[in-house]
């Protein structure tokens, strides 16, 4: 028996990043917001305080801040020739639960993407000609611009109290920041943070060899900073325990750090957790949402009636509730047909192991912080000449080695037995000395008619619900541009002083039990026509006008970044187009 | 100091004898809407729903908030319209009465954990305006028997006795001597604020002991600070702006309120008018502070204190820094902190031990917490880091002891709030 409750004007599902943007932009506008969280009520200093936070094992191993595949999990294939089965433990990414979502366990790499990914297709067609893109890769333009969103990237760096040095401002270009970025209209609001040895070596190295190093963008802050909302974050403490856990400091960036202390004292505020949005509904007519349909911890079903529905969870869930929910038409691989799960994406990500004399050097790797890093930028997007290469994307490279934990940050030469006493000495004689940056290599990753998501025919969820089955492999493209960029973090790393260096250029077959990052994208994308894509350039269903779908869902290619500060700067967009445009006019923003 | 109330009970209120009605007062007039708007600014200011709305009741002032007193307990009455069970049938001179002769509507006398002994300087005019805005919230029929003191405690007459000794009734007399703002703060801060409710101490009797002006309280599990101009353990070192603001938003950039002085800031000061608050924050900082107190820290080099330093190294200075400066505006200085240095440790074993949520206000909206350290730390280490952080950059007040800890650690488990 569904209770149903009385009308909202706004549902929002999902409380991270962009959920707690958009109730905070609506509730400005005196709508009656209720977001409806699956997870539970997350706050520093009950969930992650400083007296225990600094666990490995409860929150890098066991995984406590993510969702358990026993309350949703995916299946995984490479290809469709296989049969998916459901990934019983996360693996290649990390999916978070609560409310803050995986704003709570990111690293706060905050980064704003190149004007030239957000004309992708058109640009490399212009540049290398039409021929050069392989004929199953997918990538297209998004429909917006870099231009259209940098007041937008500028909001929500103010609102993080970002740390970092611009590169452009206002066209100009500046020393000691990312000369290829776009132009930004203001500086950080916060100064870089201050480097470790190991990441201050990388950039003496890199800029021997030509490269304009600059500091990593981060939402780990330089200074205590208040932001426009009046919320107060502190200074980072360098703890290095930033990726998977949620900072005990109030030091990173988190929906918690920075909206939710004043969207939580509003009164036309609400947010349910630990209940779970199974559907979305429809009027009879297929082209209205009426709210939405959810479970509570009790397995009480619930019906919220709504005038508008955004869709903030995160991009798996997103496409999945799409699917069931019979919005848009699924895509279809062999027909190239139908928007809801075409051109998902993540991110080809590489590195190389430095092993360093140890008598030379001494890195404190346990020094550190999520976002700190040194990096280049020469070799992502377009800034450099693929003509030559044979593929397209890139990334950034850096020396941004998160942490030094005693778990998982533990690499020894190739050749040391994997335990016992031989393992112990040859780990104590390069923890000190070895530069091991996970993310050393960010790669873009490219769209193909043959990646995408789609409902699971066999395997269903504690509801019955199909289970999202993720068919997803790397192609020549993305291996090449790991080489190629493994290459280059290799002679830096040999400039740096390097005694061995040990290449992990990404290969395949696509792994999802190996880590890579949670920036999966793609499935429900944005652009400029209902037959490219599911959403129009204001992130408004072009099926369902009073239905917004936030996130990185909306990205129609991955570029050689982390997501979140586009994903922040789409979301800000999308509300101003609510509150400018939609709201005085409630209908489709672009017509078809 | 939502329970802040002493010692004994309230409004009785049961019997319905009239009361021949005083000639000559200004009457309540439902229209005169300046009334009634200036009667709900004084409401707040008295912070009357601290008690009288039950906590997470969503019925204002219709009472069955449990005050603890040192005798016993007391629960909060209606204050609604109600005319059974709340105050709608009580005359205007019986309502002003009530708050400002401590009598309740068939002339029993209330227990002063109503603060009448402070109400009594509140004219006339503004009580009037009070029960005009009362009369204007809806009515709740709910019952409550306030009295749940033990007997002999709960005879009422023995307050006779009480008020001989300890209540001095009368208007509030302006100091001729003094500014308009001065004698405006000294105005609310006597009477509607009821500082001293929590900040003087009590006689074994509950009366405010009247040669500890403002030096502090111990009460439910913290110890409202010294709030005379003491430079160490006072206020002596705050400017007039600086506790202004502490009143509006909760917070310096170097304090932050929490506990009931959270609640006193979230419920009544944040409310209050800039001016108001300055006028208080002027009356308080010229209240004399008693003779010097000459504390002197703790050698660095005894163990306790070499112990101390190693567990705020560990546990407390990522927020707190290793210099004590804290972080502005979010996380307290404890360098120079009178907070921290005050006699009765109470309150930093208190937020220690449990944690603690600073306020959230409109200006200040963070509300940073403090997580709880009880099962991280053994009494002795509590008391360690505790006795250090009182004797360290300068700071000076008395070591802690493992026992102290204990039983601070052992009432606070009981506690439900």
């Amino acid at each position: 028996m569904t209770r149903k409750l009385p009308r909202k004007d706004v549902v929002i599902i999902g409380l991270g990043w962009t959920g707690s943007i958009l109730a905070n932009e609506l509730t400005d506008e005196s709508l009656d917001v209720v977001a409806i969280e699956r997870g539970p009520w997350r706050n520093t200093a009950t969930d992650f305080p400083v007296s225990y936070m600094q666990d490995e094992l409860r929150y890098r191993i066991q995984h406590e801040l993510f969702l358990q595949p026993s309350q949703s999990a995916v299946t995984f294939r490479n290809n469709t020739n296989q049969t998916a089965l459901p990934v019983r433990n996360w693996g290649a990414f990390m999916l978070g639960n609560g409310v803050g979502g995986a704003g709570v366990h990111w690293n706060a790499e905050t980064w704003r993407f190149l004007p030239s990914d957000f004309v992708l297709k058109s640009h490399v067609t212009e540049r290398y000609g039409a021929n050069f893109l392989p004929a199953d890769m997918t990538i297209q333009d998004w429909g917006v611009t870099y231009d259209d969103l940098e007041p937008h990237y500028d909001a929500f760096e103010y609102l993080c109290g970002t740390s970092g040095t611009a590169g452009n401002l206002s066209g100009k270009i500046q020393d000691g920041g990312n000369p290829f970025e776009g132009a930004r209209s203001r500086p950080y609001p916060t100064p870089a943070m201050k480097q470790g040895y190991g990441h201050t070596l990388f950039g003496e190295a890199a800029k021997q060899l030509g490269y304009k190093a600059f500091p990593q963008p981060s939402g780990n802050l330089s200074k205590g900073y208040t932001n426009p909302l009046g919320v107060t974050l502190g200074q980072c403490t360098f703890c290095g325990f930033c990726e998977w856990f949620g900072c005990a400091n109030y030091a990173k960036a988190s929906p918690q750090t920075t909206i939710l202390p004043v969207l939580m004292r509003k009164s036309n505020f609400e947010v349910r957790t630990e209940s779970e949005v199974t559907r979305i509904n429809l009027d009879n007519t297929g082209k209205r949402a009426t709210g939405v349909t959810y479970v509570d911890s009790s397995g009480e079903e619930f019906e919220q009636p709504a005038d508008l529905v955004i869709l903030c969870g995160f991009q798996l869930w997103n496409v999945q509730l799409l699917l069931l929910s019979g919005i848009g038409t699924p895509y279809n691989p062999q027909t190239g047909e139908g928007q809801i799960g075409r051109n998902f994406t993540h991110q080809t990500m590489s590195t190389a192991l430095g092993f360093f004399d140890k008598d030379k050097y001494n890195f404190n790797p346990f020094v550190s912080a999520g976002s700190m890093g040194v990096c280049i930028d020469e070799f992502n997007g377009d800034n450099f000449d693929h003509g030559p290469l044979g593929f397209v994307g890139g990334g950034y490279i850096g020396q941004v080695q998160t942490n030094g934990r005693p778990i998982q940050t533990t690499a020894v030469p190739p050749g040391t037995p994997a335990w016992g006493p031989k393992w112990k000495q040859a780990l104590k004689d390069n923890y000190l000395s070895t530069i091991n940056s996970g993310g050393a290599c960010h790669g873009s990753f490219q769209a193909y008619r043959d990646v995408y998501l789609d409902l699971d025919p066999t395997y269903k969820d504690r509801f019955g619900r199909p289970l999202l089955r993720l068919t997803i492999d790397l192609h020549d493209n993305e291996l090449k541009m790991s080489a190629y960029l493994t290459d280059r973090w290799s002679e830096i790393l040999q400039k740096m002083g390097a005694k061995q260096i040990v290449k992990q250029p990404r290969k395949g077959p696509y792994d999802v039990t190996q880590y890579q990052t949670s920036h999966l994208c793609g499935g429900a994308i944005m652009g400029d026509n209902p037959g490219n894509s599911a959403l129009n350039r204001y992130l408004q269903s072009w099926d369902v006008p009073n239905l917004f779908v936030q996130g990185a869902s909306a990205f129609p290619q991955n570029a050689g970044y982390n997501p979140t500060g586009t994903v922040a700067a789409l979301a800000f967009w999308s509300a101003a187009a609510i509150r400018s445009q939609y709201l005085k006019n409630p209908g489709p923003l672009v017509h078809a | 100091m939502r329970k802040r109330l002493l010692v004994l009970a309230l409004l009785a209120g049961v019997a319905s004898l009239g009361v021949a009605r005083v000639a000559g007062a200004e009457a309540i007039d439902a229209q005169k809407f300046d009334q009634v708007e200036k009667g709900h600014y004084l409401t707040v200011a008295g912070d009357c729903a601290a008690c009288h709305t039950a906590p997470g009741s969503s019925h204002d002032f219709a009472g069955g908030r449990v005050i603890e007193t040192p005798f016993g307990k007391i629960i909060a009455p209606n204050i609604t319209p109600d005319r059974v069970t709340g105050i709608g049938a009580w005359t205007d001179d019986e309502f002003v009465n009530a708050m400002v002769k401590g009598t309740g509507r068939n002339g029993a006398h209330l227990f002063p954990a109503m603060p009448y002994t402070y109400y009594t300087k509140v004219t006339r005019d503004d009580a009037l305006a009070i029960r005009a805005f009362l009369n204007t919230i809806p009515a709740v029929h709910n019952t409550v028997e306030p009295d749940q003191l033990p007997f002999p405690l709960s005879i009422r007459a023995g307050m006779i006795g009480w008020n001989t000794l300890f209540f001095t009734p009368g208007a509030f007399k302006p100091n001729p001597d003094k500014s308009a703002e001065w004698n405006r703060g000294a105005y609310l801060a006597e009477g509607l604020a009821h500082c001293g409710m929590c900040h003087t101490s009590k006689n074994f009797l509950g009366g405010d002991k009247t040669s500890a002006r403002y030096e502090g309280y111990d009460l439910q599990g913290w110890f409202a600070p010294n709030i005379t101009s003491d430079k160490r353990i006072g206020i002596g070192n705050w400017s007039v702006d600086e506790l202004a603001d502490y009143l509006k938003t909760g917070h310096t950039q170097a304090a932050a309120a929490s506990g009931l002085m959270g609640d006193e800031v979230d419920l009544s000061t944040s409310h209050l008018r800039d001016e108001d608050l300055k006028a208080i924050a002027t009356y308080l900082k010229d209240q004399s502070a008693p003779s010097p107190n000459q504390a002197q820290s703790l050698p660095s080099d005894q163990p306790i204190m070499k112990a101390g330093a190693q567990i705020y190294a560990d546990e407390c200075a990522a927020c707190h820094k290793s210099d004590g400066k804290g972080e502005p505006g979010l996380f307290p200085a404890l360098r120079g902190a009178a907070v921290v240095q005050q006699a009765d440790p109470a309150s930093l074993l208190h937020v220690v031990i449990r944690g603690a949520q600073s306020v959230s206000t409109k200006p200040a909206p963070t509300g940073a917490a403090m997580p709880a350290f009880s099962w991280v730390l053994t009494d002795d280490q509590i008391a360690a880091v505790v006795t250090y952080i009182r004797n360290a950059w300068g700071n000076a007040a008395s070591a802690v002891v493992a026992s102290e800890a204990g039983k601070a650690r052992a009432s606070l488990a009981e506690r439900n709030d």
